[in-house]
């Protein structure tokens, strides 16, 4: 690794996941379904999420002052389906004020923004969201406390889906969370560049995919400060289905731009074995540790 | 000149201690004795100094403890003293020059992570460490190495030009040796060939050359302070930053100042025009020469990192802007007849120090000693000014600046700012 075959940490080395608490490997294809339960024949989902502040290595050696929801940059996928009743019961364990802004559609008092409804939910209180998940599609969630820029790059965000009315086809399924750590906390741009919370963490470990099989991406951009990003895949091309909001794809292709906010769902089926490379086309925030591997392997279904 | 009248009074004991020394040996014992009721005087000093250390010594380990932690974030500065530029590779070597332990934890160069080897374990102030990073540069690029620590800050450090550093082997020496003998001996050798019509000319003349030395002088000493204060900002400070250069101008002024005495002092019975015009030339002489030390370093780094790419065009300049410093030190020669060797001994004093700074110049690509030793250029010069300022004045109306000499001088900034133009490339 190095020089010539590309951007790499020292030694080719990672992060102490384990101190962390967290392992984008397993993040990648972790969907919290909440506990669920049933009130008035409707299905409810009940989540806690707590904020909590804590240092995260975010490349070997390098810790980061993070605030987190649940411990974990992006925070947990929350998954719904369109009808469902939604209450998050959001915990403030951290040492400072912050919300919970969810994306979707609801009722202003649930927007999780100071002075509306409940507001800033200070150290110590707490406040639980509660809204129909609608629509259907790929949101954001993050909170929403000034300065908005620094609460966001700091870490506070995550992800919730909303499948629509009985299910996508199946398909292996995974979250790819675009965001970045402005380390210097200049607010100019940032020095480390990620999916799902460590940069280069798929390019040591490939993400495993069987050949012939429907792979659906989850794909956010919440990228803070320099905040065009975008998806390239190499050797295939993908449907993608902005914000997931309509189950045709808007269009077949190998590279997605989006803002900051932005969602789709990207589908794919890998035709070759063998390794290929997937980065933010923005190929400075791939060299700064955006990019990884998908390693296609021949399956039961190929 | 008016310098020896001062040590010829200095016979007189100055204090009262000497003048009970002066009464013979049997004071002196009468004192140790205690026989005048006094302490010795070096008890006094032994007691003091010993309480000084205690005290110290005391604060240093538990005054410390008294006080509370030191309030926000470490502070992490790195000075790099050196790169090394190989084939697909950069070296840094890194000083620690703040006052908390600094560990690089990732290294990226223009915007890229790079793998690297070195600096494994925290760099403790005023501690040095190498970083060897993977990197494919291309020739005549500029690069910007950050350096990424372990409280996320980043350290920049900007590469303008990317060139394979030259191998400091013997014939790389020699071929510096030989550019510092270009650019420093043989210019100033070609300049003292205007000795002999400068002896033809009238006291008024030479008044004018030497105020046209001034000039030069003046220019030259301008010139080195803003280069060593530049170079200063360089180095992290961590060594005194700007101070140096003025620590280094201090120090060799003094020095100078002191071999002036002792050469005054040497021969108190030859106080003719003759002899003090040659300790003056080789005043000019030390001055141009450690002027010429900082232009050495100059050439010589400016080699290192591949800026001579212009060589010959830039010899020339250097060539010509020195040759009017032979001219300087000729100048207070003109009613003496000094032997050829002398000459060529006061051109090796003035041009010689050129091959030493282009050999440290090329070899140690350190900012904090460029910058002292610009301090010791500019200080010598200052010096060498003192000494010649007297000699403007005419002898007859008693005038320092009458109309010629002021135009000397003006001549000889400008024609330093002229020739100085040439080496601007
Ligand atoms: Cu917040």
């Amino acid at each position: 690794m190095g020089g010539a075959n590309g951007a790499t940490f020292r030694g080719g080395a990672g992060v102490d996941h384990a101190a962390n608490g967290f392992d984008p490997r397993t993040l990648l294809r972790e969907f919290d379904y909440g506990t669920v339960s049933t009130e008035n024949g409707r299905t409810v989902r009940d989540w806690t999420i707590r904020a909590e502040d804590r240092d995260i290595e975010v490349a070997p050696g390098v810790v980061f002052p993070a605030w987190t929801f649940n411990g974990s940059i992006p925070g947990p996928t929350l998954r719904a389906t369109a009808g469902d009743l939604m209450r998050v019961r959001f915990v403030n364990d951290s040492e400072h004020p912050h919300t919970m802004h969810f994306h979707g559609i609801h009722p202003a008092d649930m927007d999780g923004v100071p002075m509306v409804g409940r507001g800033i939910i200070s150290p110590g209180e707490e406040f639980t969201y509660v809204f129909d998940a609608e629509p259907f599609g790929l949101h954001l969630y993050h909170c929403h406390v000034g300065p908005l820029a620094e609460h966001i790059a700091r870490g506070m965000y995550g992800t919730f889906i909303v499948d629509p009315p009985g299910g996508r086809p199946p398909a292996d399924e995974m979250i790819m969370v675009q965001h970045g750590y402005n380390t210097t906390f200049d607010g100019e741009g940032n020095q480390l560049y990620a999916v799902n919370g460590i940069p280069f963490v798929y390019m040591n470990d490939p993400i495993q995919v069987r050949r012939g099989e429907l792979v659906r991406i989850y794909l956010v951009n919440i990228l803070e400060y320099d905040p065009i990003n975008s998806f390239h895949l190499h050797g295939n091309f993908f449907d993608y289905y902005p914000t997931g909001t309509r189950l045709e794809p808007s269009e077949f292709t190998d590279t997605v731009i989006q803002a900051q906010g932005q969602r789709g769902i990207c589908e794919i089926r890998f035709p070759y074995p063998g390794k290929f490379m997937f980065h933010a086309h923005k190929s400075e925030f791939a060299d700064l540790g955006w990019m990884g591997f998908f390693d296609v392997v021949d399956g039961a279904e190929s | 000149m008016s310098t020896t009248e001062e040590s010829r009074d200095a016979e007189v004991p100055r204090n009262p201690d000497a003048r009970v020394d002066a009464e013979g040996p049997k004071s002196r014992a009468g004192t140790r004795t205690g026989g005048s009721g006094r302490v010795p005087l070096w008890v006094l000093v032994v007691g003091l100094v010993a309480v000084l250390v205690a005290a110290l010594g005391g604060l240093a380990a538990y005054g410390g403890q008294t006080l509370p932690e030191r309030l926000g974030p470490p502070v992490e500065e790195l000075a790099v003293e050196r790169t090394v530029i190989a084939p697909g590779s950069i070296e840094l070597v890194l000083r620690n020059t703040g006052p908390d332990p600094v560990a690089v934890a990732q290294v990226f160069v223009n915007d890229s992570y790079v793998d690297f080897t070195g600096a494994d374990e925290p760099i403790g102030r005023l501690a040095a460490d190498t970083l060897v990073l993977n990197y494919p540069w291309q020739d005549g690029q500029p690069y910007t190495v950050s350096m990424l620590t372990s409280t996320g800050l980043v350290i920049e450090h900007v590469v303008d030009a990317a060139v394979a550093t030259p191998e400091p082997g013997f014939e790389f020496l020699g071929l510096m040796a030989l550019v510092g003998t270009y650019v420093g001996v043989l210019p100033v050798l070609l300049g003292m060939l205007v000795l002999p019509i400068l002896r033809r000319t009238s006291g008024r003349v030479v008044r004018v050359l030497l105020a046209l030395t001034v000039g030069l002088l003046a220019y030259l000493a301008l010139d080195a302070l803003l280069e060593g204060l530049e170079l200063a900002a360089l180095s992290g400070g961590a060594f005194g930053g700007p101070v140096l250069v003025f620590l280094g101008a201090g120090l060799a002024f003094l020095a100078l100042t002191t071999i002036d005495k002792v050469l005054a002092g040497r021969r108190p019975d030859e106080r003719d025009a003759g002899s003090a015009g040659m300790r003056l030339a080789v005043m000019i002489a030390i001055g141009i020469g450690l002027h010429n030390l900082g232009e050495g370093l100059v050439i010589g780094s400016a080699y290192a990192v591949g800026e001579l790419a212009l060589g010959a065009a830039l010899i020339v300049g250097f060539a010509a802007h020195n040759t009017t410093e032979g001219l300087a030190i000729v100048a207070p020669l003109t009613t003496r007849r000094p032997s050829l060797w002398s000459l060529v001994g006061l051109g090796l004093i003035a041009g010689a120090p050129a091959i030493l700074g282009a050999v440290i110049g090329a070899s140690v690509d350190n900012a904090g000693l460029s910058a002292l030793l610009f301090g010791v250029g500019v200080g010598a010069i200052v010096q060498v000014i003192i000494q010649i300022v007297p000699g403007l004045r005419d002898r007859t109306s008693g005038r320092l600046l009458d109309p010629a000499t002021l135009g000397g001088l003006g001549a000889g900034v400008v024609i330093m700012y002229l020739t100085g133009l040439l080496v601007a490339a």
